[in-house]
Formats: C-alpha cells, structure tokens, sequence
C-alpha cells in the first residue's frame, strides 16, 4: 500500500508540472546534422533570448502529418520547415497560416527584409526562406572501386556501377531524375512529367533499376546508409553528405550533375493556438545571423546579408556553386500532379 | 438461467414441489443477485464501450460516409442531377462549377476537391487544381458570362463526360466506392462492378499477409512444439529456469525485440559479421528490410504465444501412456502420432489459432524491420491513415480487417473460450 | 530423465537428445535478441554492430556513453516521464473497473456471461492498427487526441483484458462461501468485497495490474495516432528513432526495458507463489 501512495504521491506531481508545458512552442524540422545546426543557431538562441520553451521535434517530411492535424481540427506543431516542393501544395490547400511581409527584420546592414532577401526565399506568402540546399547523389570512394559515377545516367546504370541505390521514398525529384536518365533535357522534365506518356516513361525508367533501389524515408538515413553498406550510391541533401565527410571523415563524394535545388522556409500551421509566438520565433529565426549559421551544414544563406558571413572555404560546397549544372525544383508543378503521381507512386512500390 | 433454476430446485426434497410465494420470492432472489452481478460489471462496459466500441464504431461508419465533395460544390452537385450521364453536362453546370472552382481556390480548399476527385478518377487532381489556379485571377462577371468555355479552356478534362460522372458519383455522401476499391473493384460507366482498371493491390495485400501469418503459425509450431514437451518432461527445477528463457523475451519490451532484430540482421550486422567469420558467405546478405525479415522476427516474438498453451496442455498428460505404448514395443514415430499428439490438440489449435490472429493484423514489426517487401495490410492501413490522408479508404480496408479477424476470433471462442488465454 | 528405461534402444535414445538439443536451440533463438543487445549498448563507437575491438575484450571498446546520452537528451528525460504517467493512470483505471467487473463475471448468476466476457476481452484481439485509427476518429471530436487523458483511456481500454484475464483466475479458486458467510453476518457488500474479497484475490489483482501497466508501458501503436509532441513515450521515441536515425542511445534505452522485464517477470513469480499458497493449492 505504501508503494501506491508512493506512486500517486509521484503521479500527481509529475502532473502538476505538465500544464506548465502546455503552452509551449512546438517547431519541427528534419534532424540530424541540419537539426542540429537550427537548434544551435535558432532553437536554443531564442529560448535564450526571450525564455519561451521550443519543443524541437524531428518528421520526414511531406505535407500528409500538417494535413491530418489541419482536418482533424488538432493541430499539434506550430512551426514547420517545409521543402519548397511541398510549399505550394500545403499553402494552396490551406494548411498554412500566411505570414505577412512586413513583420521581417531588416538584415544586420539595415537593407529592408524585402530587399535583403533572395526573392526565392519570400516566393510563396506561406513560408520565409530558411536554406538554399539541393539533392545530389553520393557515393563511398572505399566500395565503389574504379570508375567513379559522374552523372545521373551512371545512377541508372547497373551494369556499369552494380550495387544498391538508395532513394527518399516520394516521387518528387525521382521522377525528374529518371527522366533525366532516359534523355529528357532537364528545361523540359516538367512538360514532359505532367502527360501519360511521360510518367509512363519515368516509371518504366525506375523499373530498369527496381531492385536495386533501396528506400528510406527521412533524410538522415542517407549518410547511414552509405556507411554501413546498405547501398553503393545514395541520393541525399547535400548538407547531410557535407557533415559527414567534415565531421565524421567518411571518404564519401557527391555528384552535383542535375542536382535539384530547392529551399526550406518555415512555415506556420494553420489554426495554430500560438500564431502570435510562431510569428515571433519566426521573425527570430529568419534574421540574418541565425540563418547564416546553416552554412555549418554547407546550405547556403537566404539573406544577401548572410551571404556575406559565409565562410569561403565552403563556398564551393554550397549548393549556388552548382546552379548551372542543376535544375530547380518546381513547387507548382508539385503543387497540381503531388496527389495524382503520388498515387501511382505507391501503386508502382506495391507491384 | 434455466441451469441455475434447475439447481435450486434439486435442493429441495424430493416431490416437493414450490409454492406460489416461494417461487416468486426465489425469482426475485435470483434477478436480485443477477442485477448485482451486472451492476458490477456495467461500469466497465460503459468505460469500453466509449473508449473502445464507439472508436470501432467510427471507423466503419468512416469507410462509407464520405461528405467532402457534396460539402464544397453543393451547387454544381445539385445542378447536374438532371444531367443524363452520356456526353457533356449542360453548360450551365460549367459554369457553376467555374464559379464554385473560383470560391474553392480563394478559400484554398481546391486541394481537397482535387484529391477527393482524383480517388473516383485517377490523374484529375492536377487538372481540378491548375483550373482553380487560372480561375482564381478572372472577374466574377466575366465567369458567370463566359464560366463554361474558360473552364473547358483551363483544361481539356472537363471535356470528358468521365470526369463528369466521377463528380456526380463522389457527391454522394454515403458510398461503397471504398469498399470496391479495397477489394480491387470500381463501377464502370454503366454502374456495373467490375475488376479496377488501374493497379490491383489490395487482394494480393490480404493474400499476402495471410501467407506471411500462415508461415509464421507454422514455425512457431515446428520451433514451439518441441521446446513445449521438453519444458513440461524436465524435473520441475530445470523446467522452471527454461521456463524463464521462455518468459523474459515474452515479458521483453516488443521494440527492445525489434531492436535487436535490425542489429542482428543489418548488412554490417551481427549475424553477416559471423557468416563471414566462418567463411560461409564472402558477400554480407540481404536480410534486413525484407519478407525474410518480418517472419523471423515476428516468429521470435510471437513463439511464446505458442509455447505457452502448448506447455499448459502437455503438462496434463500423464507421461505413462506413451510409456505403455513404448514399452507394448510400438515404435516411437507412430507411438506419438497415435497416443500423444492428439492429445496435445487442445493447446495446438490455440496456440496456433492465437499466433495466426495476432500476426494478421501486425504493424509495428513489419514497419520497422520489413522494407516495401514485408509490408502487410496494417502498414498499408496505417499508411492511408498517415501518409496518402485517404481515411474512408483506410477505414474500409480495416473494417474488412476486423471481419476477418472477428470471425477468427469467433472460432477461437467456440473453441478454446476467450477466458482462457494463457498469460504465462 | 538422465537415465533411461529398459526398453529404450539406441534410437529411441538418439531421439531424446535429439529433441533436448531442438529445444536447447530455440531457447537460444529466444534468448539472443535480449542477449545481444546488451554488449552492444556499452559500444563506444556510433555503430549497431560488435567492434573487433569489442570482440578481443579492449576495455577502450566500451564505454557508457549512450547511458550518458540518455541523461542528457531532454527528449528522453521527457519520453521516460510521460510513459510513467500514462502507465500509471491508465493501471489505476484498468485495474479499478476490472476487477470489478471481473467479480461480476464470476457470479454464477451473471447473465450473457460468454457474450460479455468475450466483448471485454476483445481489446486484446482487434488488431491495434484498427483500433488506433477509429479512436483517432472518435476521440477528436471530443479533444482527446494529443492529450494525457486520450491517451490514459486508450491505454486502460487495452489493459482491461489483462486485469479480467488474470483476476477470473484467482476467483475460480475463491470460495464464494466466504462471500456468502460475510453477508450473512450482517456486513453490506461492498464491506465483505473490501475485507474479505479484495485481500484474498489481492495477487491476482496486483499481477492483473502489472499486466495492464506493461501493455500501456509497451505500447506505440495508439501513441503514434494519438499523442502529440507533449505525450511521447519511450517506444513512440524509440521508434521514431529506429526510423529516422539509428544510433545506440536506442540499445542503451533498451538495455534498461530488458532490466525494467527482469524486476516484472520476478515480482509476477513471487506473486504466482503467493496466491498458490493463499489459495492453499
């Protein structure tokens, strides 16, 4: 009996603490390396600053868990940081507060937000810019012996590179590349990704390499899986690959051919109960110093401001240095055809 | 009921026969006590009944009742009742539907028009939301005037009388439509059932997954029933220290379990460090993310579910039948196919009942350690629930689950009894 | 069983040791999850797998470092809280209405007893998926998901089964002329439950709890639909983690579940014992 008490005694307790925790913020974003870096530079600053309590949640990302919260009527996180590709679909449908323009600081050289920022990064009235980043594929010099991959067709090519590739599991940027592997110039992948013809002719590409294709789902199994042997080539955000050649000293290289840039922006939830702290965190988290530190991750700036904090010898590893060579992940393109490929996506991985 | 009146009334003495009064004070005795005996139990039926029926309740009503699309575009719904399903709708209703289209993508809800479209027809989605997009930026005027020829303009889609009867047919609130597509069927332009047209997953899905349950019934009857007669013959210090190896992984945390799994099973894992070791393979092997991978681990999971009502049943036989059979000089094979193992059905058909209902209905093994080839029907349920935010259809196909599962557990009580799982 | 009757001929040998060795392996199946997982968690490297300096015994291999991540992981710290709690309260509730209940159960008088009994016990058969996607459904509309309460009534909902299991049990030895008598004398039902009943079934009824604490304690499924970033529990933490990002903070977090299955597995012994000898088995 006095063990119950005990742990009653303990329970209630326990509880009494937990409504302090009910009105904090909620911020999500995609671990790892590039988790880290936010929570140094952003999380943890701001908590510091203004004594607010951030919980700091990981997700794979994709729109689906924002939009069973939004028509649950349950909204759970706040803050969200959300890949471009999926911007355009999740503000269109209406699962995204807008944030209006003029609550942004101006840079740290008093350059207005507006003229500070890349107009990339201020796009779509849901989401402000976080990061530059692009996905590139790469591969271990230790197991792939000879030759080394240089493009997107040596990704395709099984006979000349065997071994196991390693994909987010989405359609987005696969398909773009499969095309790209069977001849597509990469100015005309979307025109040719929203007729039959051409998805058939992504996915029948896909299939010349169906089982050697290893799938994950977030963006931190990439460099694990390149290290413990899982796959030979493994399509990744560049900054995951950077950390793990910086930090860990893995003998891993990346192929910039036809990367796909694209940009992380925060963004709100819709129907938040905090919109007036998410706006906060925010404004906070967009300031030009905050976001220059994800050049720790080798993602680049969204400030002209930040850019001039970047350290140069990194220069050549951020994704801008490669904008020739890549192609720009196109959010409207996503935005109409996300439902409908991703559909016979799954429908194809079933088969 | 009539048992225990029977019982009461063997209490008396015999030819004695009850009075009036007696009788009705015996009733009232008898409803007293069966009112208490319910009173007892009525506060925990409504707590399940809340916490656990109404949910089950939900999600069936979920997979036919879908009011999305009568929702958003009541007017261009109501418009095309008079629309007789051959060629295209009058253009009246176009421009309705340009009108409600234009209202849906300034209120931003074009998306969920797109998506639930796109389940009736595959590919309209893009065509729902792009037209949205264009029509956003016309003038209302200029829309009610011209609605029909912009919208057949915004895309050529709306000039197939199949887009059309797609709407028509999603705008019913309640509908089979995901119960066809659980089984891998759509309606055609006639109404007819017939086999979809598109990818045929879902059948399959369930074949699948009973196959992978059927596989891992078996092994752990092979593995199980060997260790069972071992742990119920041994001296009873012995058997109760091999119990215990049994117990642990049992009372083991299923994600420590799982865990374990993906250590051992890696392609830099434990069981490739030592194939390699001893020289049987030079390649590590694909284990890890496989069919292989589910059954092994779900076989080691699920094991003591086996050797538990096994063990129960086994040890209630006298060991001296197969004694006298052996020692009546019959040989050994047949003396335990004869005297032994049919007495040991009792606990094989509940262990192996009990192991075949639980793996049906799996998640978070296959989820963890099974890759896209390990996947069985929860994984796809759960991943209409979480990934694709197709619920009606997520809840068809677990509703169909749950059928199969009730009439499993039917035969499991009539069998066994529901009151007699073993715990350990 | 060392020594073998007379009529045992060679084969009939070779068969006895034959079976004690298929034995002997399938407890070693059993066991080596539970037995691997422990060394590996000492790895001081970031790996899943045995280091060869692991292997030749280097001190330097091991190290307690993922204990240290634990400790500092605030993530952790608030996974191991909430699983407390929510295994806490929902043992209280499952336990409470169980037993009860499962006393009912036990009178001969209950009527639809198989019907009843077989609904309660339903819980534990319903695929969890199933369940977890109907109450996402159903306790929305009541704002329960992402809240302690949904998921205290969740975890109760599953842990009943258990509490009526194991507390059935006990009473099918419980001579209900004891009850009878208690009445008799004069004392009013709930006082013959409370000072005659309850302290008789008492086993029973604790090991009924630790079953129910258990399945809430073990359980993800219902916390993946239902709880929000506030409610994770460790399994919701350690599948996220097996997802997302494998690293062996993951084994050390297991290494101590394996040792929380140690002290269960003993005090359900020691409870087992207790009511054979009340029970005067």
């Amino acid at each position: 009996m006095k063990l119950t008490n005990l742990l009653a005694g303990a329970a209630v307790l326990a509880l009494m603490a937990a409504p302090a925790l009910a009105q904090d913020l909620t911020a999500v974003s995609f671990g790892g390396a590039y988790g880290a870096a936010q929570k140094e530079h952003m999380i943890d600053p701001y908590m510091a600053e203004t004594g607010a309590k951030v919980l700091f949640e990981d997700y794979s990302g994709g729109i689906a868990e924002i939009k069973a919260q939004v028509e649950a009527g349950n909204i759970q996180w706040d803050v969200v940081d959300i890949e471009v590709i999926d911007l355009e679909r999740a503000c269109s449908e209406g699962l995204l507060e807008v944030i209006p323009r003029d609550i942004l600081p101006a840079g740290d050289d008093g350059v207005a937000a507006e003229d500070d920022f890349f107009p990339a990064a201020l796009a779509n009235e849901c989401g402000v810019g976080v990061i530059f980043w692009s996905i590139i594929y790469a591969y271990s010099s230790e197991t792939i012996g000879g030759e080394e991959p240089s493009t997107i067709g040596d990704f395709f090519d099984t006979a000349k590179f065997p071994g196991k590739r390693a994909m987010r599991k989405r359609p987005q940027v696969n398909l773009e590349w499969a095309l790209i592997a069977d001849g597509v110039a990469a100015n005309e992948v979307y025109d040719v990704l929203s007729t039959d013809e051409g998805q058939a002719r992504a996915f029948a590409k896909l299939d010349t390499i169906r089982d050697d294709l290893v799938w994950f789902d977030s963006w931190s199994q990439a460099p694990q899986l390149l290290n413990d042997g899982g796959a030979v080539m493994v399509q990744s955000a560049n900054g995951r690959i950077f950390g793990a050649i910086k930090d860990d000293g893995r003998p891993f290289k990346m192929v910039w051919d036809n990367n796909v840039f694209d940009l992380d922006v925060w963004a709100i939830v819709k129907g938040t109960p905090n919109l007036d702290q998410a706006l906060d965190f925010v404004k906070f988290a967009t300031g030009t110093k905050p976001l220059s530190g994800m050049q720790d991750v080798a993602y680049g700036p969204t400030r002209r401001s930040g850019s001039a904090l970047v350290d140069p010898a990194i220069t050549e590893d951020l994704p801008t240095a490669h904008i020739d060579e890549g192609l720009k992940a196109d959010g409207i393109f996503w935005a109409d055809f996300g439902e409908s490929l991703g559909e016979k996506f799954n429908e194809w991985l079933l088969k | 009921m009539t048992a225990t009146t029977v019982q009461d009334s063997s209490l008396l003495p015999a030819g004695r026969a009850l009075t009036r009064e007696e009788a009705w004070f015996a009733r009232r005795e008898l409803n007293r006590r069966r009112l208490t005996a319910f009173m007892l139990v009525t506060p925990l039926l409504l707590f399940i009944g809340f916490a656990f029926f109404a949910p089950i309740a939900t999600m069936l009503h979920r997979s036919v009742y879908s009011p999305t699309v009568a929702q958003l575009i009541p007017d261009t719904l109501a418009e095309l009742q008079s629309w007789d399903g051959q060629g295209l709708p009058d253009r009246a209703v176009l421009t309705t539907m340009a009108v409600d289209l234009k209202r849906l993508a300034s209120e931003r809800t074009s998306g969920k028009l797109g998506e639930a479209l796109n389940r009736g027809l595959p590919g309209t989605s893009s065509a729902v939301k792009s037209t949205a997009r264009k029509l956003r930026r016309v003038e209302d005027t200029e829309l009610g005037a011209n609605g029909a020829a912009l919208l057949l303009e915004a895309n050529d889609r709306w000039a197939t009388p199949e887009l059309w009867r797609t709407v028509r047919a999603t705008g019913q609130i309640y509908t089979e439509r995901y119960f066809l597509t659980a089984l891998d069927l759509e309606r055609d332009a006639e109404g007819a059932v017939q086999v979809r047209e598109a990818a045929q997953i879902y059948v399959q899905l369930y074949s699948k997954t009973m196959r992978i349950a059927l596989i891992i019934t078996i092994l752990t009857l092979l593995l199980g029933y060997p260790l069972a007669y071992v742990l119920a013959n041994s001296p009873s210090r012995i058997a109760n220290l091999l119990m215990v190896m049994v117990l642990l992984p049992f009372w083991t945390s299923l994600l420590v379990r799982t865990t374990s799994w993906i250590a051992l099973l890696q392609t830099n894992g434990v069981i490739n460090s030592v194939l390699m070791g001893v020289g049987v393979t030079s390649e590590p092997l694909e284990m890890l993310f496989t069919e292989f991978a589910t059954i092994i681990a779900m076989t080691h999971i699920l094991l003591p579910f086996m050797v538990l009502p096994l063990y129960s049943v086994m040890k209630g036989i006298d060991p001296s039948y197969m004694r006298a059979a052996l020692s009546l000089g019959s040989r050994p094979i047949p003396a335990f196919f004869r005297v032994y193992f049919p007495m040991t059905l009792p606990g094989l058909s509940a262990g192996a009942l009990l192991v075949f209902i639980i793996s049906v209905g799996y998640y978070i093994t296959p989820a963890l350690v099974g890759g896209t080839d390990g996947q069985m029907i929860s994984n796809i349920i759960a991943f209409h629930m979480q990934q694709s935010n197709n619920w009606e259809l997520a809840a068809a196909l677990g509703s169909l689950l749950l059928a199969l599962i009730i009439a499993l557990y039917w035969i499991y009580d009539r069998l066994v009894g529901a009151g007699n799982i073993k715990l350990g | 069983m060392s020594r073998f009757p007379d009529y045992f001929n060679i084969w009939h040998k070779t068969g006895v040791y034959a079976l004690r060795l298929s034995a002997g392996s399938v407890l070693f199946f059993l066991m080596l999850p539970i037995l691997v997982i422990i060394p590996l968690s000492f790895n001081s490297q970031p790996y899943f797998t045995f280091t060869e300096g692991m292997l030749s015994f280097d001190a330097s291999a091991y190290s307690l470092r993922w204990y240290n991540a634990i400790l500092e992981n605030p993530n952790w710290i608030l996974a191991i809280r909430n699983s407390f709690i929510i295994g806490f309260f929902a043992t209280i509730v499952a336990t409470t209405l169980g037993t009860v209940a499962a006393v009912g159960l036990a009178s001969p008088d209950m009527p639809f007893k198989r019907v009843i009994t077989a609904l309660l016990l339903s819980p534990m058969i319903v695929p969890l998926i199933i369940i977890a996607a109907g109450m996402f459904f159903f306790y929305t509309r009541f704002n329960l998901v992402g809240t302690f309460p949904g998921l205290i009534i969740a975890h109760a909902a599953l842990g009943v089964p258990f509490v009526i299991v194991t507390v059935t049990a006990t009473l099918s030895g419980f001579d209900r002329s004891l009850y009878n008598a208690g009445l008799s004398l004069g004392a009013n039902p709930l006082r013959v439950f409370k000072d005659v009943v309850l302290p008789l079934i008492r086993p029973g009824v604790i090991s009924g709890g630790l079953f129910a604490f258990v399945t809430s304690f073990d359980e993800v499924v219902l916390v993946l639909f239902l709880a929000g970033p506030d409610q994770r529990t460790i399994p919701r933490q350690m599948f996220s983690g097996l997802r997302e990002q494998i690293n062996p903070t993951i084994l050390a977090v297991a290494t101590l579940l394996v040792f929380v299955s140690i002290c269960l597995l003993v005090s359900l012994e020691l409870l087992r014992r207790r009511s054979e000898r009340l029970r005067g088995v």
